[in-house]
C-alpha cells in the first residue's frame, strides 16, 4: 500500500503545482490590467520579470507528469488526471503570456497621453478572471458540470470583445490622432478574448478528467 | 457487488487498442451462467460472458480471482482435478462442451493452452513440435509432417533461432524460447482457441516482448484469452479485458475503455491500485 500512497502524494503534488500555475497566471492578468488602469509601468514591469518563473513552473509540472508515467503508469482517473494537467500546464502558461502582452502594451500607452476608458475593455479583464478562477475551482473540486458552466460563459467575454472591437474602429475612423493608441487597445481586447478561449480548453480538460468525455470541438 | 449478469457485447476492435472500430464478429466462445467448485467451496459465480472470434481478451484481477480458474473451464483442463464440479454452459462455435459424450481429446486440440511455466518435452525442438501432429496422426508423410513443424515454428516467431539445431534437445533453449516452443507445439496442431495462462510471467522484458509481440501477429488467426497479473501487459495485448473479484466477473470492456474510464468503481480501484 505504500507504493498507492507514494502515488497519491505525487498526484497531490501535482495537482498542487498547477494550482500555484494557475494562481500565477490569475494574479499576472489582474497586475496587467492594473498596470493599464491605473498607468503603473513599474507593475507592468513587475509582471514581465515574473514570467520566468512561470515559464519554470510549467517545465517541472511537465517534467513531473513524465516522471510519473514513466515510473508509475497511471491508469484510469489517475490516467486522465496526470494528462489534464499535462494539457493544462501550457494553456495556463499562455495566459500568463497574453498577461504579459498585456503589461507590454501597458508600459507603451503609459507613455503617451491618456486615452478615454474603454468600459468594456475592464469588464472583459473582470470577466476573464472570473472564468480562470471558477475554471481553477472546478479542476481543483473535479467538478464537470461546473466546468461546463463556465465554458458557457466565454460567450459574454465574445460578445464584450466584439462590442470593444467596433467601439474602437469607431474611435480610430472618429479621432485619427489617437488610432495607434486604439489599435494596441484592439489587441489587449483580443489578449482577453483569447484568454477566454483558454479557459474555456481547462474546463474541457476538467471534464475529460472528471467524466472521460472528450468535448471539445463539440458544440 | 456489482457484477455483470448479461453477456457483455464485445465491440471487436483491428488493430491495437485505440485503433478505429472495425465492426463486430461473432462470439467464438460464449459463456452461460457458469459455476465452479472446488469440492464444496464455490470459485466461480454465475459467470457470462461472449468472446468473440479472432481477439485477444485479457483476465485480469488479483490472486485467487477465479481467472485461471475460468480460463480452464474453456478447454476442461478442470476435470482432470478430482472433487470439482461445474454448472452452467460453456459453447465453442455454438456447442456444448460440457454436453455428455464431448470429445475431451478432441476440444482440446481445438482449445489449445500455454502455461505459466514453460514444459518442454525432454526431447529434440522437432519432436516438441511434431508431438501432437503425430499422436493425433494429423500427417500422412514425412515432408507434410516437417512442413507442418515449420510452419508452426514460424508462426510462434522461433524458426530463424533454431532451423539449424532442430534436433537438438529443447531443454538447451533458453526460457523465453522454450515458452515460445510451447507456443509453436500448441499451434502445430491448428487449434482454433488459445488460452494463455500468464505465458510470459517468468520471462525477462525482452522474451517477454517476443511473446507479446507473438501473441498479437496470432490473433489475426487464433482467438486468444491470456490471464495476466501484469497490468501493463493487458493494456499491451488485448482488445477486450475482464476483471475477476472473488470468483465473479465485474466488468468486461474494451480494453482502452477499462483503463482509462472503466465502468465499474470496483474496476476503477484495482486498476489504479487503491484496492483494499
Amino acid at each position: 500500500m505504500d507504493l498507492h500512497r507514494h502515488l497519491d502524494d505525487e498526484l497531490s503534488s501535482l495537482r498542487d503545482r498547477v494550482l500555484l500555475l494557475g494562481g500565477e497566471a490569475e494574479q499576472a492578468l489582474e497586475r496587467a490590467m492594473y498596470a493599464l488602469s491605473e498607468r503603473d509601468s513599474e507593475v507592468a514591469r513587475q509582471v514581465l520579470e515574473h514570467d520566468d518563473q512561470v515559464d519554470q513552473l510549467e517545465v517541472e509540472i511537465d517534467r513531473q507528469c513524465i516522471d510519473i508515467i514513466a515510473l508509475r503508469q497511471p491508469a484510469a482517473r489517475d490516467l486522465r488526471f496526470v494528462i489534464s494537467v499535462a494539457k493544462m500546464a501550457p494553456v495556463l502558461e499562455r495566459i500568463a503570456d497574453h498577461a504579459c502582452n498585456i503589461a507590454r502594451a501597458a508600459i507603451d500607452l503609459n507613455n503617451e497621453p491618456e486615452l478615454k476608458p474603454v468600459l468594456d475593455l475592464g469588464r472583459m479583464a473582470e470577466h476573464a478572471g472570473k472564468m480562470l478562477r471558477s475554471a481553477l475551482d472546478a479542476f481543483t473540486s473535479s467538478d464537470a458540470v461546473m466546468a461546463r458552466e463556465v465554458i458557457k460563459s466565454d460567450n459574454e467575454i465574445n460578445d464584450l470583445y466584439n462590442h470593444t472591437f467596433h467601439r474602437l474602429i469607431e474611435l480610430m475612423v472618429t479621432e485619427p490622432a489617437t488610432a495607434t493608441r486604439d489599435a494596441r487597445l484592439l489587441f489587449v481586447a483580443k489578449h482577453l478574448e483569447r484568454i477566454g478561449d483558454y479557459v474555456t480548453d481547462i474546463c474541457e480538460l476538467t471534464v475529460y478528467m472528471a467524466e472521460a468525455a472528450f468535448i471539445k470541438h463539440t458544440n | 457487488m456489482p457484477v455483470q449478469t448479461e453477456p457483455p457485447k464485445i465491440e471487436i476492435r483491428d488493430g491495437r487498442p485505440g485503433s478505429s472500430a472495425h465492426g463486430v464478429g461473432t462470439a467464438k466462445v460464449a459463456v452461460r451462467d457458469l459455476n465452479f467448485f472446488y469440492g464444496r467451496v464455490q470459485a466461480l459465480h454465475n459467470i457470462s460472458i461472449e468472446i468473440p472470434e479472432r481477439i485477444v481478451m485479457a483476465f485480469i484481477g488479483p490472486s485467487g480471482c477465479g481467472k485461471s480458474t475460468f480460463l480452464r473451464t474453456l478447454n476442461r483442463m478442470n476435470d482432470v482435478i478430482p472433487g470439482t464440479h461445474v454448472a452452467g454452459q460453456v459453447l465453442i462455435d455454438d456447442h456444448d462442451i460440457y454436453a455428455p459424450g464431448t470429445d475431451v481429446v478432441e476440444l482440446r486440440r481445438r482449445v489449445g493452452m500455454v502455461f505459466q511455466k514453460s514444459n518442454p518435452f525432454p526431447k529434440s525442438i522437432f519432436d516438441n513440435v511434431a508431438y501432437g501432429l503425430r499422436i493425433n496422426r494429423m500427417t500422412s508423410s514425412g515432408s507434410e509432417l516437417e512442413g507442418r513443424v515449420e510452419q508452426a515454428l514460424k508462426d510462434s516467431a522461433l524458426w530463424n533461432e533454431v532451423k539449424d539445431r532442430l534436433r537438438q534437445s529443447a531443454l538447451s533453449l533458453s526460457g523465453g524460447q522454450q515458452q515460445r516452443l510451447c507456443i509453436a507445439r500448441a499451434l502445430a496442431i491448428r487449434p482454433e482457441v488459445l488460452l494463455m495462462d500468464e505465458p510470459a510471467s517468468a520471462l525477462d522484458p525482452i522474451a517477454t516482448s517476443k511473446i507479446e509481440e507473438l501473441i498479437f501477429d496470432l490473433k489475426k488467426q487464433y482467438t486468444i484469452v491470456i490471464v495476466t497479473h501484469n497490468m501493463q501487459q493487458a493494456a499491451r495485448v488485448s482488445d477486450t479485458t475482464a476483471f475477476f473479484l472473488l470468483g465473479k466477473l465485474i466488468e468486461v470492456n474494451s480494453t482502452e475503455k477499462m483503463f482509462t474510464a472503466p465502468t465499474e468503481k470496483l474496476t476503477e480501484d484495482y486498476i489504479t491500485g487503491r484496492f483494499g
